[in-house]
C-alpha cells in the first residue's frame, strides 16, 4: 500500500486540552479514507492540523506528492497546504463567499492559477491574450465541474442564497476547481436527504475511481461512510481506537464502545444503520 | 523622584477619567459589538450639563462642597443618560442586524450632529468655571519640588475606585448583570430564555452614558474649562484604552485608561509634550501587534 | 417602549397621540440641559440663562413631527406592500434596477462633461463640481480597501495627505511639476499604504479601525509638529497648479512660458483654471473608475472581494491573505494619494487642518452610504454629501447639523446603502473579459 499520507505521532494540545493525542494513520493514493468517531473526538482538529489552520504541538504529516515528492504538512502556512501541495479541505459549517455568485466562488478556487497569468494584474488590466485564455480556461473548468455536480443552472446566482444541499455541493465544486491531490471532507453528508446523499456517494466514487483523487472523509452519516469508504479509521478523545475495512470496524469492540456506551446489545447494529 | 511621583498622581487622574468613558464603548462593543462613536460626545454633553448645574449653583450661593457635587452628579447622570438612551434608540436600534458598518456610520453622524447640537445651543467658546474644589494635600516635600495631591484629584481617583467596584459588583451579581452577560454571548438565546433583549441593551446604554456623565463631571471640578470639542479626543483615547485592556473586558478598559493616562502624563513630562497623542497611539499599535485580543481580552481562538 | 419608533399601522389616534406625547417628553428632558439652559459670559464669569420659549418650540415641533412621521410612515408602508407585490407579480425587478442604474450613469457622465460648459461662467458651481468629484475619487479609493476588501480604514484621510504634501513640497522646494509628482506621491502614499498594513495584518475589524484612526491622526500631528518639514500648522502655500502641456493659466505668464489663454488667443479669465482644474479631476477620477472596475473583474479583485467575505475560506482556497491585504491597502493608498496631489494643486495652499479625522469619516460614510463596493453609489453619496451642506449655507452654522443628522437619517433608512446590489465580476453564458459601460 503506497501512503499518499502518512500522519505519525501527530498531536495537538491547547493549554491543557489535548485534542489529538499522538495519532498515526495512513492515508492511501486513489482510495477513500473515512474517518468516524463521536463528537469532540479530533476529527476536525485533525483536518485543521492537515490543512495548516493549526500547527501541530508535535507529530509528522508526510505527504507524498505525486509531482512535488515528499512535502511535509505541518511545515507549511495555510495557504501553501493549497497552492503547494494541494491538499484542500471543505468545511463542517459551509463556508462559501456567500454574496458572489457560483462561478465566482469556483473562480476563486482558481485564484493561484489566475493570479499568475495576471501577472501582477498587468495582463490582465490591458486584456492580454495570455490572460484570457488563463480565464477562458479557468471558467471552463469551473463549468466542467458544474455540470458534472448539476450546478449549472445556477452559476450566476449568490451562493449564500442557495439551498442548504446545495451549498454543500458547492463547496465541493470548489474544492474540486483547485485540483486537489488529496480532498479532505469535513461532514459533507451533514444536512442533506437521503437523495442527495446517494448522490454524494456516487460523486465520491467517482472521483476516487475515476479522477484517481485520494479521500479523507468525515463524516456521521454512516451509509455514506460504510458504503463509499475503502478503508476507516475510528478516533475518540483524540487517539485511533480502531482502523480497518468496514466491515472489520463495524464490528469492532472498541468502536461499538465508544459510541455506545458499554452493555448495548444492539450496538453493532446501530454503528451500521 | 518627586517629579516622577507627582506625575504618576496626574497620570492616574487622568487615566481614571479616562477608563470612565472607556468602559461605556467597552459594555457596548460586548453587547452589540458596535463602536459607539457618539460616546465621547455624550461625554461631551455631560461635561456642557455639569457647567450649567455648576453655574446655577453658584448663583443660588450653595456653599457645601458635598452637596453642591451630589447634585450635580445626579442631575448630570440623569439627563446624561436620556441623550444615552436617544441615541441609542434612533441612531442604533433600526440598524440591528444590518452590516457591521452600518451603525458605525450611523454613530459618526450621531456624533457630528451632537458636537454640532452643543456649538448651536452653548455656543462655540471655551466655557469656564470658577474652581470648585481647591487646594490638596502636599504628601512629599524635597528640596526643589513639593509634590501635591489636590482634593479633586483625590476625589476622582476614590469616585472612579469606588464605582468600578461597584459597577463589577453589579454586573456579576445582579439581574441585570446576568441578563447584560446573556446578551453579550447570545442575544438570540437570551431573548428565547425570557431576557428583554431591547430594555438591556438600552440601559447598557444609559449606564454607559451616567459613568461618562460622571467623568464629565470630574473633568468639569478638574479642568475648570469646558468646549464642545472636548468629545473627540477624549472619545478616542478612552476607546483606545478599551482596546488596549481588551475590549468587552470592564477591569480591561480600567486598566487600559490607566495605562493610557500615565503613558500620557509621562510622556508629556520627560519626552515631547506635543508628541503625547502619537505615544499613545503607537503604543496601542505595539500592544495589538503582540497580543491582538488587547491586554486583558480574551484571545480569539480562530473558530474553523 | 420598544415599539416608539417603529410601531405598527392600524394605530389608534388615542395611542397615535400617546406615542406622540411619549417623544414630545423625550425631546423636553433632552431639551432642558442644551435648549432650555445655557450659559453666557457676564463680565468674566458665567451666568444661566434661560430659553424656555424656544424649549417649548422644540417639544411642539417633537409631537406635531412625531404624529406626520407616524402617518407618513404608515401611508408609505402600504404603498410599499402593494408595489411588492406588483413586482413579485412581475419579477425581474432587480435587472431593471440595475439598467436605471447603469443609464442614469451615463447620464451623470455626460453631465459632468457638459457641465463646466453650461456653468462655465458660475465659479461656485464649478468648485463645488470639482469638490464633488475629489469626493468621488477619495470613495472610489477607499471603495477598494472598505467596500471590496472589506478592511475597516478610519484613517485614510493620511494618505490623502500624504498625497498632497508630497506634490506640495515636491513642487515648492524641487521644482516639480504637476504630471511629473503625481506619480511620483501616488507610489509614495502606495508604500505608506504598506507600512501602515504590514503590522496590522493579523487585526481584524474594529481593531483595525482604531489602529488606522491613531495612523491618520499620527500623520496629522506630526504635520503639525515637525515644522521644518511640512512648515507645521502654517502649511504651505503658493503651491504651483497644473498646467495645460506647458501652457499657464495665469494673466502674465512667467519668463519664457506661454499663458493658455495667449495661446488658443482667448481672453484671459480665472474661469479657465477652475474648468481645466474641473476637467483634470474628471479626468483622474474616470481613469480611477476604469481601473478600480477592471481590477474587480481580475483575480485580485475578486480576492479582496472573497476577502471580505470570508478570510478562511480564503486561506483554504490557497490564497496568500497578506498580499492580498497588502494590495489593498497599497492601492486604496495609492488613490487618495492621487487625489491628496489634485487637492494641493487646486487649492494652491495645504496645512494640516485640511486632513482631519472627519474628512475620514466623510470618505468612509460615502462608501458606506453609496453601498459597500458600489461605483455608482459612491458617486451618489459623494454628491448627496457635499450639496447637503452646500444647501445648508444659507443657514450657515446649521450645515453640519444637518449632516450629521442625514448620516444618521439616510444610514436607518437604508442599512445596506442607497445601492447595495452586487454585479457579478463574471456570467456563465457571456464570459465578460471588457469593462461594462458606466457600472
Amino acid at each position: 500500500m503506497n501512503a499518499l499520507l502518512s500522519v505519525h505521532k501527530l498531536t495537538m494540545r491547547f493549554g491543557g486540552l489535548t485534542a489529538i493525542d499522538e495519532l498515526s494513520l495512513e492515508v492511501p493514493a486513489g482510495k477513500i479514507t473515512g474517518i468516524i468517531g463521536p463528537n469532540g473526538a479530533g476529527k476536525t482538529t485533525l483536518f485543521n492540523c492537515l490543512t495548516g489552520f493549526y500547527k501541530p504541538t508535535s507529530g509528522h504529516l508526510r505527504l507524498a506528492h505525486p509531482v512535488r515528492g515528499e512535502m511535509r504538512l505541518e511545515r507549511l502556512a495555510s495557504h501553501k497546504v493549497v497552492r503547494d501541495a494541494q491538499v484542500v479541505r471543505t468545511f463542517q459549517n459551509i463556508r462559501l463567499f456567500p454574496k458572489m455568485t457560483v462561478l465566482e466562488n469556483l473562480i476563486i478556487a482558481q485564484h493561484n492559477r489566475l493570479q499568475r497569468a495576471s501577472k501582477f494584474s498587468l495582463a490582465g488590466l490591458f486584456g492580454l491574450p495570455g490572460y484570457r485564455a488563463a480565464e477562458a480556461e479557468a471558467v471552463e473548468r469551473a463549468a466542467t465541474w458544474l455540470t458534472r455536480l448539476k450546478l449549472e443552472s445556477l452559476a450566476d446566482h449568490a451562493a449564500g442564497d442557495l439551498p442548504y444541499g446545495i451549498q454543500r455541493r458547492i463547496e465541493i465544486a470548489r474544492a474540486l476547481c483547485v485540483e486537489p491531490v488529496l480532498l479532505c471532507l469535513d461532514e459533507p453528508a451533514a444536512g442533506l436527504n437521503p437523495r442527495e446523499s446517494a448522490e454524494l456517494n456516487e460523486l465520491l466514487v467517482h472521483l476516487c475511481r475515476e479522477r484517481g483523487i485520494a479521500i479523507l472523509l468525515i463524516e456521521h452519516d454512516m451509509s455514506v461512510v460504510m458504503n463509499v469508504s475503502d478503508h476507516i479509521g475510528v478516533i475518540n478523545y483524540g487517539r485511533k481506537i480502531a482502523e480497518g475495512t468496514p466491515a472489520q470496524v463495524q464490528n469492532d469492540p472498541q468502536v461499538i464502545k465508544a459510541y455506545l456506551g458499554e452493555d448495548d446489545e444492539d450496538a453493532s447494529g446501530e454503528v451500521a444503520a | 523622584m518627586a517629579y516622577a511621583l507627582q506625575q504618576l498622581i496626574n497620570g492616574l487622574t487622568l487615566g481614571a477619567m479616562y477608563g470612565l468613558i472607556a468602559i461605556g464603548y467597552t459594555m457596548v462593543y460586548g453587547i452589540i459589538g458596535m463602536i459607539n462613536f457618539a460616546h465621547g460626545d455624550i461625554f461631551m454633553v455631560s461635561a456642557f450639563i455639569a457647567v450649567t448645574c455648576f453655574t446655577l449653583l453658584a448663583a443660588a450661593d450653595v456653599s457645601s462642597i458635598p452637596l453642591a457635587l451630589m447634585f450635580v452628579l445626579v442631575v448630570t447622570i440623569f439627563f446624561t443618560s436620556a441623550y444615552g438612551w436617544a441615541v441609542e434608540r434612533v441612531a442604533y436600534r433600526p440598524l440591528r442586524g444590518a452590516t457591521r458598518l452600518a451603525p458605525l456610520i450611523s454613530a459618526i453622524g450621531m456624533s457630528i450632529f451632537l458636537q454640532n447640537t452643543v456649538q448651536l445651543t452653548q455656543g462655540a467658546r471655551v466655557k469656564p468655571i470658577p474652581p470648585v474644589i481647591e487646594g490638596g494635600i502636599e504628601v512629599w516635600n524635597t528640596a526643589d519640588f513639593a509634590v501635591q495631591i489636590g482634593w479633586s484629584q483625590l476625589l476622582i481617583i476614590v469616585t472612579t475606585v469606588v464605582l468600578m467596584v461597584a459597577f463589577n459588583w453589579m454586573i456579576s451579581h445582579t439581574a441585570f448583570g446576568r441578563q447584560q452577560r446573556s446578551c453579550e454571548q447570545d442575544r438570540t438565546m437570551a431573548a428565547l430564555l425570557g431576557v428583554n433583549v431591547d430594555r438591556t441593551i438600552s440601559l447598557t446604554f444609559m449606564l454607559g452614558a451616567a459613568l461618562a456623565a460622571v467623568a464629565g463631571v470630574m473633568v468639569t471640578v478638574y479642568y475648570g474649562v469646558v468646549d464642545f470639542f472636548i468629545g473627540f479626543l477624549a472619545g478616542i483615547k478612552a476607546f483606545t484604552a478599551a482596546v488596549l485592556g481588551g475590549i468587552g473586558s470592564l477591569p480591561g478598559a480600567m486598566l487600559g485608561g490607566l495605562l493610557i493616562g500615565l503613558i500620557e502624563s509621562f510622556w508629556a513630562a520627560y519626552l515631547w509634550a506635543e508628541y503625547k497623542d502619537v505615544a499613545t497611539f503607537g503604543i496601542l499599535c505595539l500592544v495589538l501587534m503582540l497580543r491582538p485580543s488587547g491586554l486583558l481580552g480574551r484571545p480569539e481562538v480562530e473558530k474553523v | 417602549m420598544s415599539a416608539v419608533v417603529f410601531a405598527h399601522h392600524g394605530m389608534t389616534p388615542a395611542e397615535r397621540l400617546r406615542d406622540a406625547g411619549w417623544v414630545a417628553f423625550v425631546a423636553l428632558v433632552l431639551g432642558i440641559p442644551l435648549i432650555g439652559l445655557t450659559t453666557v459670559d457676564a463680565g468674566g464669569r458665567l451666568e444661566v440663562a434661560t430659553r424656555f420659549g424656544m424649549l417649548a418650540l422644540f417639544v411642539a415641533v417633537a409631537f406635531i413631527g412625531r404624529i406626520a412621521l407616524r402617518l407618513t410612515l404608515d401611508h408609505l408602508r402600504v404603498r410599499r406592500l402593494g408595489r411588492e407585490r406588483a413586482a413579485a407579480a412581475a419579477d425581474g425587478g432587480r435587472g431593471l434596477a440595475q439598467r436605471i442604474v447603469t443609464v442614469l450613469g451615463w447620464f451623470a457622465l455626460g453631465a459632468a462633461f457638459t457641465l463646466p460648459l453650461i456653468f462655465s461662467g458660475n465659479r461656485y458651481v464649478v468648485d463645488t463640481a470639482t469638490t464633488v468629484l475629489i469626493y468621488v475619487m477619495l470613495g472610489w479609493g477607499l471603495n477598494v480597501v472598505v467596500g471590496l476588501a472589506g478592511l475597516l480604514d478610519l484613517g485614510y484621510v493620511a494618505f490623502y495627505a500624504v498625497g498632497a504634501y508630497s506634490y506640495a513640497l515636491l513642487s515648492t522646494q524641487y521644482g516639480w511639476g504637476f504630471w511629473e509628482a503625481l506619480p511620483v506621491s501616488g507610489a509614495l502614499a502606495a508604500s505608506f499604504g504598506i507600512l501602515l498594513g504590514y503590522p496590522i495584518l493579523r487585526l481584524r475589524g474594529d481593531y483595525l479601525a482604531i489602529v488606522t484612526l491613531g495612523f491618520g491622526e499620527i500623520i496629522r500631528i506630526i504635520l503639525v509638529n515637525w515644522t521644518e518639514f511640512s512648515n507645521g500648522p502654517n502649511g504651505i502655500s503658493s503651491i504651483p497648479r497644473p498646467s495645460f502641456f506647458g501652457l499657464e493659466f495665469t494673466r502674465r505668464p512667467a519668463e519664457g512660458e506661454q499663458s493658455f489663454a495667449a495661446f488658443f488667443g482667448l481672453d484671459y479669465s480665472p474661469m479657465q483654471r477652475l474648468i481645466f482644474l474641473y476637467y483634470v479631476i474628471l479626468v483622474l477620477a474616470l481613469l480611477t473608475h476604469a481601473f478600480v472596475s477592471r481590477l474587480r473583474k481580475l483575480p485580485v479583485g475578486r480576492a479582496w472581494e472573497a476577502l471580505r467575505e470570508d478570510e478562511i475560506a480564503c486561506r483554504a482556497m490557497g490564497m496568500n491573505t497578506t498580499n492580498i491585504k497588502l494590495s489593498a491597502f497599497a492601492i486604496g493608498a495609492m488613490l487618495g494619494g492621487f487625489a491628496g496631489v489634485f487637492f494641493a494643486a487646486r487649492q494652491g495652499f495645504i496645512s494640516p487642518e485640511s486632513f482631519v479625522f472627519t474628512e475620514s469619516a466623510i470618505v468612509l460614510a460615502i462608501v458606506v452610504l453609496g453601498g459597500m463596493g458600489s461605483q455608482m453609489g459612491v458617486v451618489l453619496a459623494a454628491t448627496l454629501l457635499v450639496l447637503i451642506p452646500e444647501f445648508g449655507r444659507n443657514f450657515a452654522e446649521y450645515r453640519m447639523l444637518l449632516f450629521g443628522a442625514a448620516m444618521v437619517l439616510i444610514m436607518v433608512w437604508k442599512p445596506g446603502g442607497l445601492l447595495s446590489h452586487r454585479e457579478p465580476t463574471l456570467r456563465l453564458d457571456a464570459p465578460a473579459t471588457g469593462t461594462e459601460g458606466a457600472r
